[in-house]
């Protein structure tokens, strides 16, 4: 799939019931090209449960994701990288099948250099020949977001993406928002590491006593954009 | 198209990778047949006479041996949600995966059973169409018992509960795959009539085995 440019991803009014539970309700706002949109708060708020309804794998009971831009007859699952806590690899496979099966089903073909540069970004290179199953867990999670450089897609939704990288994975995990974020794509993700990337906001999820509320930018010399637009 | 493809050729390579898929039906299937003679007794017409179906019985369990593995590690290890972000549709996945588990358990095992069947004094000259039976049936067998992997795809021990889903539903199966070389045993010949209604079979758990995979794995997902 190309990487037709992506104007916005809108979200209106999304709420969530899981078990019975109302987790999160009302919650709106928007990421445009090039932004990134941090989402923190407590465990169990719904932090995932968020990620996956605007995947589109569950439901909201109320609301809706909408996509402006991109391609339009596509649905926006098959515009995104979702990486979850799990890793989605294969531990029987070497670490280039892992990564060349997901390329080929994604893009139903595998060009060589683009596997070749997702292995080197994320600093896999070496441990290529090496079957999944006798990976650290650093080094599979490495393996799942080479995903991410190997498939281009507009928009990435990472769930807790820097769980058990080390410095240098970070920073290499960095590197590769920072391009995709120059290069016209939306990241949401939700983690409690400051990745300083230029154009970020945080929509801080609370629990459900407590109204939802977005703080506006981070970073120094952000553009403050987007953040007014949405109570 | 590619993408189809990818699915097959990755879980063929797993299933002959971990060895276990294959393995355990294979070895089952040879533990029904070289049993069975021993547990009847040297009675060669009557043996001659149940071929046929401890053949399909034995490839029947075998099948379902193997059924709950079809989804289990993808939706444990988190393929399931990726594989939903691709560009084919979830019930074309579902269909890759069960032809796959058919590539992997089905039909080697109805490859095998003619050759097997002599174990049990089948008869030389029904062979080729039990063969030509099995190869087909075996599909729709792997067809439904990946329906009932999707449906018990969260639960443990699911396999269980895939027996109890999905043997009712291997009966009619079963009819027509032994009548299919019985039939012409003391009556009229209703080979080709028996075989017309198992590919029938074959072609409605086609459609239907995708489609209710699909939703189920949906549901499981949400």
């Amino acid at each position: 799939m190309s990487m037709a440019p992506v104007q916005k991803l809108v979200v209106r009014e999304l709420s969530c019931r899981r078990g019975g539970r109302l987790l999160f309700a009302g919650v709106s706002f928007s990421v445009a090209g090039g932004e990134m949109l941090m989402l923190r708060g407590p465990n169990g708020v719904g932090k995932t449960s968020l990620l996956r309804i605007i995947a589109g794998f569950s439901r909201p009971a109320a609301g809706e994701v909408r996509l402006q831009g991109g391609l339009a007859d596509t649905p926006l699952a098959q515009q995104c990288h979702y990486v979850a806590h799990q890793n989605a690899i294969k531990p029987q496979l070497t670490v280039t099948e892992n990564l060349r099966f997901w390329s080929g089903f994604m893009e139903g073909r595998v060009a060589r250099k683009q596997l070749d540069a997702a292995l080197a970004a994320l600093r896999l290179g070496g441990l290529r020949h090496l079957h999944a199953g006798v990976l650290s867990a650093g080094q599979k999670r490495r393996l799942a977001l080479a995903r991410l450089a190997c498939v281009r897609r507009p928009l990435w939704l990472l769930d807790e993406p820097t769980v058990g990288l080390d410095a240098e994975s970070q920073a290499a995990l960095c590197a590769l928002m920072r391009d995709h974020l120059d290069a016209g794509g939306l990241i949401i993700a939700s983690t409690h590491v400051d990745f300083g990337m230029p154009a970020t906001r945080t929509l801080e999820l609370r629990p459900m006593e407590a109204p939802v509320e977005e703080t506006a930018a981070a970073a120094p010399g952000a553009p403050q954009n987007g953040a007014e637009e949405v109570a | 198209m590619r993408s189809f493809l990818a699915i097959v050729g990755r879980d063929v390579r797993l299933g002959l990778r971990a060895g276990g898929n294959i393995g355990a039906a294979v070895g089952f299937f040879l533990t029904v047949v070289v049993l069975l003679p021993i547990g009847i007794g040297p009675d060669m017409a009557l043996l001659q006479r149940i071929a046929p179906g401890a053949l399909w019985i034995a490839l029947l369990l075998s099948i379902l041996l193997s059924a709950d593995r079809i989804y289990t590690q993808d939706f444990e290890d988190g393929s399931l949600e990726v594989l939903m972000t691709g560009p084919l549709p979830l019930e074309l996945v579902a269909l890759a995966k069960t032809l796959a588990h058919w590539l992997l358990a089905g039909l080697p095992l109805a490859v095998l059973a003619p050759a097997l069947g002599f174990l049990l004094n089948l008869d030389v000259a029904v062979a080729p169409t039990l063969l030509l039976a099995m190869v087909t049936g075996s599909l729709a067998l792997s067809l439904l018992a990946g329906m009932g992997a999707a449906i018990t795809v969260g639960l443990r021990k699911g396999g269980l509960l895939i027996s109890l889903l999905i043997l009712p539903l291997y009966i009619p199966l079963l009819i027509f795959g032994v009548s299919v070389t019985t039939g012409g045993m003391g009556g009229p010949d209703i080979t080709w009539p028996s075989y017309l209604i198992l590919l029938a079979i074959v072609l409605l758990a086609l459609v239907v085995s995708p489609l209710a995979s699909a939703a189920a794995l949906r549901a499981h997902l949400r």
